[in-house]
């Protein structure tokens, strides 16, 4: 394509893409720099139902000055971005002195907010990204090998997963797995403990919401890799055939080959969703057991006094972590275009 | 002839009393708020009035919107319905404005004690007051031979008698789930173990201290003997839990208790056994382990003085006394509006406020506490760390946030 038709070609696209995600993400970043000015607190009487209290509260004419010269608010540069809610540094320089081992170490780091969630983050991530994949990769050789009277309906059931609002499916899941709930009656059964409860155990809620992930995430998976299966060149597999390539053979050296190039994208899809994971933690509401990134943002938004700066902070702590992840992937997609360039 | 007068002095009166609750505004009204009972009925009665727009968004995430909705200029919303708890973030961007000329003008009707005054200034009307208080299974007491509790070492008592006679398993309820429901029972009872939140005139935070270790010993003693799921039950779930017969004594909000046996398909015995007491003392102290609410509206600073008297109009409207002479309207809540008789349903908040229950405290960065101890108690509660250790954390989190805000 010739650079100027590209150009007016992608000019929508690119107004688009700098008005609605280049500048919001600008002010992200500007938001996680400014803090709201120094309260200035009064001590006043306040009077209701309940009698005459003396309390504080903040002193609005002293403030608004304040507030009108600099609407920003005050410029604290990183200092949200250190402080115990996100990275803590003191928080963990004071770890590193004074715990005598990595366990100890370990322990005070997990304590901390930001490091819980990525843990919990990166745990998802890994573990549902390579899962998903392998299960719509099965699911898609399945429905492939069916009658094609039949393939209808299982494309239909297959996606279902996918059809269901996110925050709905973990819900339902979320009421199944209740101690009183079909399948915790079930696991507890089975595991001859009548106090088993799946959400009072961390490691089980954990569990759980990873299979929540795998299962909602999987017909996405499903979808593409079918997809491509249509693509196959019918006379490559009957030449494995006619080589004497069993079914797992011609699978492993003909149709994985072949699906690469989407593996490749459904994963880089998926990482990508899966390290903003939301929706199953408040559905589960397993904030007592995981957190992830995106849920300390809508927990900071969401508390009585809204923390916008350390909202802002977790979203670019979180943009930052997506880059991170993909780069290896976009460093490979690059390398492969310009061989395939030249 | 003595027939026909009666019948047109009746009919006379008639027409005065509804001359008088008619509700002309001159502008446009748009009210955000929660969505419980009581707050549905005075969203609507705001709509009854004629001659400018009434709109009402009546969610459970007022919380999360009602700040943005009163920010710009002009405001979209002209009142939020607010709590004391709530009216804070509100009074800390300055988006609410003083009632005092609009009381002074049309407060006819409106008792002292409803003026919510800050500074000295009106800031608020409150209509309805709430705190949590005990519910509790009778039969199921005396089937175990123990009285109802008053404190919450008897509650302890009364539960593992309970659970050692095999009438139920898990017999207490709690709002324990992570968040601000778990944050919420600490308060009760670390304000019940004589605690306070902050040092006195500042910001700094006082919760790691010992009233505020034993008010979470307290509450990991109850939680062994509520469902295994606890850190997951919100009011809704634990309702859920009494309602199904399996909770036999619980700390409930009083907003809640009076429909709590209403819903469909609520076994006889819980609807029979259903009773209502005063909130319980703990620690050998005499403030209960409960915090006291109002619930009020408020008028939005960034909009026109027609507006906001169309609103105060509207909202005034809405609390009027006449609505009380609807039985299902005077259950909803204990009304703190002239003329309003305590219902079976109100003396578990009745027997709070006289008991000199602390009202939850309206300071600008109590928010910011609130929202600590919902993070960093649940690993207590799990058993993951020691009190120690999750209040210091609480304490940590909140001077970050503090600090953030510029309270410290």
């Amino acid at each position: 394509m010739k650079h100027k038709t590209f150009f007016w070609f992608f000019l929508p696209t690119g107004l688009a893409m700098l008005l609605f995600i280049a500048l919001p993400i600008v002010s992200v970043v500007i938001q996680s720099v400014y803090a709201p000015h120094e309260a200035v607190i009064i001590e006043v009487e306040n009077c209701g139902p309940f009698g005459c209290t003396t309390e504080t509260t903040i002193d609005q004419e002293a403030t608004a000055a304040v507030r009108a010269a600099e609407p920003l608010g005050r410029f604290v540069g990183l200092d949200i971005y250190f402080d115990r809610g996100h990275l803590a540094v003191a928080e963990i320089k004071e770890a590193w002195s004074s715990t005598d081992s990595l366990g100890d170490f370990w322990d005070v780091l997990f304590n901390l907010p930001f490091y819980r969630a990525l843990a919990f983050t990166l745990t998802y991530t890994f573990v549902c990204t390579p899962l998903l994949i392998g299960l719509g990769l099965t699911i898609a050789l399945a429905v492939n090998s069916l009658h094609r009277h039949l393939k209808g309906l299982a494309i239909f059931f297959s996606l279902l997963p996918m059809i269901v609002t996110p925050l709905i499916g973990s819900l339902i899941l979320f009421w199944m797995i209740d101690s009183r709930g079909i399948l915790g009656n079930f696991i507890s059964y089975l595991a001859d403990d009548p106090d088993l409860s799946l959400k009072a155990s961390t490691p089980l809620m954990w569990v759980s919401l990873i299979v929540y992930g795998i299962w909602s995430s999987a017909p996405f998976a499903f979808v593409v890799f079918y997809a491509g299966l249509q693509t196959l060149p019918k006379d490559q597999i009957e030449a494995a055939q006619i080589d004497g390539a069993s079914r797992w053979e011609q699978v492993r050296y003909v149709v994985i080959p072949h699906l690469m190039p989407l593996v490749t994208f459904v994963a880089l899809i998926q990482i990508m969703d899966n390290f903003k994971v939301l929706e199953p933690i408040i559905g589960f509401q397993a904030s007592a057991h995981a957190t992830s990134l995106s849920w300390i943002i809508v927990n900071d938004l969401g508390g009585e006094t809204r923390q916008l700066s350390a909202a802002a902070t977790t979203s670019v702590l979180t943009i930052l972590g997506v880059a991170i992840l993909l780069s290896p992937v976009l460093v490979r997609t690059w390398r492969d275009f310009k061989a395939g360039g030249h | 002839m003595y027939f026909k007068t009666i019948a047109l002095a009746g009919a006379v009166a008639l027409m005065g009393s509804t001359a008088v609750s008619a509700c002309e505004i001159g502008a446009r009204v748009s009210i955000v708020g929660n969505e419980f009972p009581a707050i549905q009925t005075v969203g609507a009665g705001a709509q009854e009035c004629a001659g400018g727009e009434v709109s009402t968004n009546l969610t459970a995430d007022h919380q999360k919107i009602n700040l943005p909705g009163m920010q710009g200029n002009p405001a979209e919303y002209t009142s939020a319905i607010i709590a004391n708890s709530s009216i804070v973030a509100l009074m800390n961007d300055d988006v609410i404005r003083p009632l005092d000329d609009l009381v002074a003008k049309h407060g006819d009707g409106l008792a002292k004690n409803q003026l919510i005054t800050i500074n000295g200034q009106v800031m608020a009307v409150a209509f309805m007051a709430n705190a949590q208080h005990l519910v509790y299974r009778a039969d199921i007491l005396e089937q175990a031979g123990v009285g109802v509790p008053t404190t919450y070492e008897e509650m302890l008592a009364a539960a593992e008698a309970i659970r050692s006679q095999g009438i139920l398993e898990n017999p207490v309820g709690g709002a324990y789930a992570a968040g601000w429901n778990l944050a919420q029972e600490f308060n009760n009872m670390f304000l019940g173990m004589g605690g306070s939140h902050f040092k006195a005139g500042s910001a700094e935070p006082n919760v790691n201290s010992e009233a505020g270790i034993k008010a979470l010993e307290m509450m990991k003693s109850l939680s062994a003997y509520m469902n295994p799921d606890f850190l997951t039950h919100d009011s809704n779930a634990t309702n859920a839990e009494f309602r199904a017969g399996n909770v036999a004594i619980m700390n409930m909000w009083g907003s809640r208790a009076a429909t709590l046996t209403s819903a469909e398909g609520v076994p006889q015995e819980v609807i029979d056994g259903f009773a209502i007491a005063g909130p319980m003392t703990v620690g050998g102290g005499s403030t209960p382990a409960s915090t006291l609410w109002w619930d009020g509206w408020t008028v939005a600073k960034n909009i026109s003085d027609a507006e906001a008297e169309a609103t105060f109009l509207a909202m005034k409207h809405a609390i009027r006394p006449e609505i009380l002479a609807d039985d299902e309207v005077a259950k909803q809540a204990v009304w703190l509006i002239d003329g309003y008789q305590p219902t079976d349903a109100a003396v578990g908040v009745f027997e709070a406020a006289k008991a000199q229950t602390i009202p939850y405290p309206m300071l600008p960065y109590m928010g910011l506490l609130h929202t600590a101890l919902g993070n960093e108690l649940a690993d207590f509660m799990q058993g993951k760390e020691s009190a120690e250790q999750a209040l210091k954390d609480v304490e940590a989190a909140y001077i970050a946030a503090a600090k953030e805000k510029g309270f410290l």
